[in-house]
């Protein structure tokens, strides 16, 4: 997209830019990349509670008689029998078996889903649906701009969240709300979703809303949170919060010349479906051998590895880095790596803008999730 | 306010004097810039250099920059606090978070830099 281009506004841009937000543009929106710095808005997430506008994701509403399994028949994972109010993560591929997006998908309620999509692959994602025309029954609407979505996220992120005067009167939902399912509420301004799921590695929630809605539930969060320390999170520590607990980024770890197997995310693939597009290859692709790996390194060497950097076995080109940047938790260098198969465990290097960066293979992920269980549970790191 | 005891340079450098050896390191806008600064790496004292040089990197979370020799001459320091430290950068840019201290080849490369009023008015645009 060319600058020139007008980028969209989400409901809550104005509050960005008014409370000091650098604003960049990305994937046609213009968003907050940082607020008070990355590495304070890191660390709040991970000790307290931090809230991010990613009103730019796409929200497309799949609904009818067969809507379950049209969607099976496109995706790698499986959501038939998925119950009401469960969510999943899967990803949509190619024939070729290369990722066209990953995302989740809710099912809402009879007959209901909804495809949450990556801001960037939005409109190639609409027109893969439209394209693989859905039967007669199935109806496709697509909400994207008309629906915010703000994450609430950190070991605090519960006891905000049940604040909001929408949602407190569910509180007794929301404490037995599992990790990776959703339930609906009426808000203000229209239905709201309640999800929790999330970008983080923390415990935290999602929340669907009306535009109209945004703007007063992002400012209730912010004053009822001010003893909870919450603060806005932009989108550079959005990445650094989801790179240590090695989450696939789309542009990164996946793209549409890299299968779901060779990003590690076969888990949310189902072989055993009759069909969907993309399986005949995977399937294939299992069988023979994967080509590349996804890896974790550690810098030993002093520096930062950066997307695109070539890594060296002996010399050897052996694949190039994904994700790297420095971990603010773990207060060192680290990367994520696609690298040929057989490149066994032990020491690398990195080409960093032409100088040789030494590297070692780490336990993946870098940093384990607390999206289960006690939000403040002790660490396991890489 | 800028101030008015050093020179600037259109990479958001800035060079004191003192005799003919300059303290060089960024200002408060390139550190702003920059955002977080997790890795510094300077070059090797008694190393020789020409304006314009490329002799280290600044890194942030999210961004790289390199860091030109605004002036010729030879390393005859380098800020160790700021190697282990990088954060001095982002808090301390003018003073504690300077980066290297040069030798000038030639003192009077200085007298081409910026003043405090003409970095101002490049900072404003």
């Amino acid at each position: 997209m060319s600058e020139s281009t007008e980028l969209r506004t989400t409901p809550l841009t104005a509050w960005h830019r008014q409370h000091g937000a650098r604003m960049v543009p990305f994937a046609g929106y213009e968003m907050p990349v940082q607020y008070a710095g990355v590495l304070a808005e890191h660390a709040a997430v991970r000790e307290k509670v931090g809230l991010f506008d990613i009103t730019h994701m796409g929200e497309i509403h799949v609904t009818g008689a067969g809507a379950e399994v049209w969607l099976d028949s496109l995706i790698t994972n499986r959501v038939t029998g998925a119950a009401i109010g469960k969510v999943t993560y899967t990803a949509m591929c190619r024939e070729n078996g290369g990722v066209l997006d990953d995302m989740l998908i809710y099912h809402l309620a009879a007959e209901h889903w909804l495809v949450v999509c990556n801001a960037a692959n939005h409109a190639k994602i609409a027109a893969w649906l439209d394209s693989h025309l859905p039967p007669a029954e199935v109806a496709l609407n697509d909400a994207s701009f008309e629906t915010a979505l703000i994450a609430v996220q950190g070991p605090d992120s519960r006891e905000l969240l049940g604040r909001l005067a929408a949602v407190a009167p569910h509180n007794d939902r929301i404490a037995e709300l599992e990790f990776y399912h959703a339930f609906t509420i009426e808000g203000p301004g229209g239905e709201w979703i309640v999800s929790r799921t999330g970008y983080t590695g923390e415990h935290g929630y999602e929340l669907y809303l009306p535009n109209g809605d945004a703007v007063a539930a992002w400012e209730e969060l912010m004053t009822k949170g001010e003893d909870l320390g919450v603060a806005p999170i932009g989108l550079a520590a959005r990445d650094t919060l989801r790179f240590e607990v090695c989450y696939c980024l789309y542009g990164h770890e996946l793209a549409e010349d890299i299968t779901p197997l060779e990003a590690g995310i076969g888990w949310a693939m189902r072989l055993k479906k009759k069909e969907f597009i993309g399986r005949e290859f995977l399937v294939r692709q299992k069988a023979d051998g994967v080509p590349r790996k996804l890896v974790c390194l550690e810098m030993t060497g002093r520096g930062i590895a950066r997307q695109d950097a070539r890594v060296l076995r002996d010399g050897e080109d052996v694949g190039y880095v994904t994700s790297g940047t420095f971990s603010p938790t773990l207060k060192k260098a680290l990367a994520m790596a696609l690298v040929r198969s057989d490149v066994p465990e032990g020491d690398l290097v990195v080409d960093v803008r032409g100088r040789p960066l030494a590297c070692r293979t780490v336990a993946f992920p870098f940093l384990s999730a607390r999206t289960k269980g006690d939000p403040r549970a002790e660490r396991t790191l890489s | 306010m800028i101030p008015d005891d050093r020179k600037y340079t259109q990479e958001h450098e800035w060079v004191q004097m003192e005799g003919d050896v300059g303290t060089i390191g960024v200002t408060d806008f390139a550190a702003n810039e920059l955002g977080d600064v997790v890795f510094v790496e300077l070059p090797e004292v008694g190393a020789e250099f020409s304006q314009g040089d490329t002799v280290g990197t600044i890194e942030s979370v999210k961004a790289v920059a390199d860091l030109f020799l605004p002036v010729s001459g030879e390393i005859v320091a380098i800020n160790e606090a700021v190697v282990d430290g990088p954060e001095l950068v982002n808090t301390e840019a003018m003073d504690d978070g300077w980066l290297l201290k040069v030798k000038l080849t030639d003192p009077s490369e200085v007298d081409a830099l910026m003043d405090a009023d003409a970095y101002g008015k490049l900072t404003e645009s």
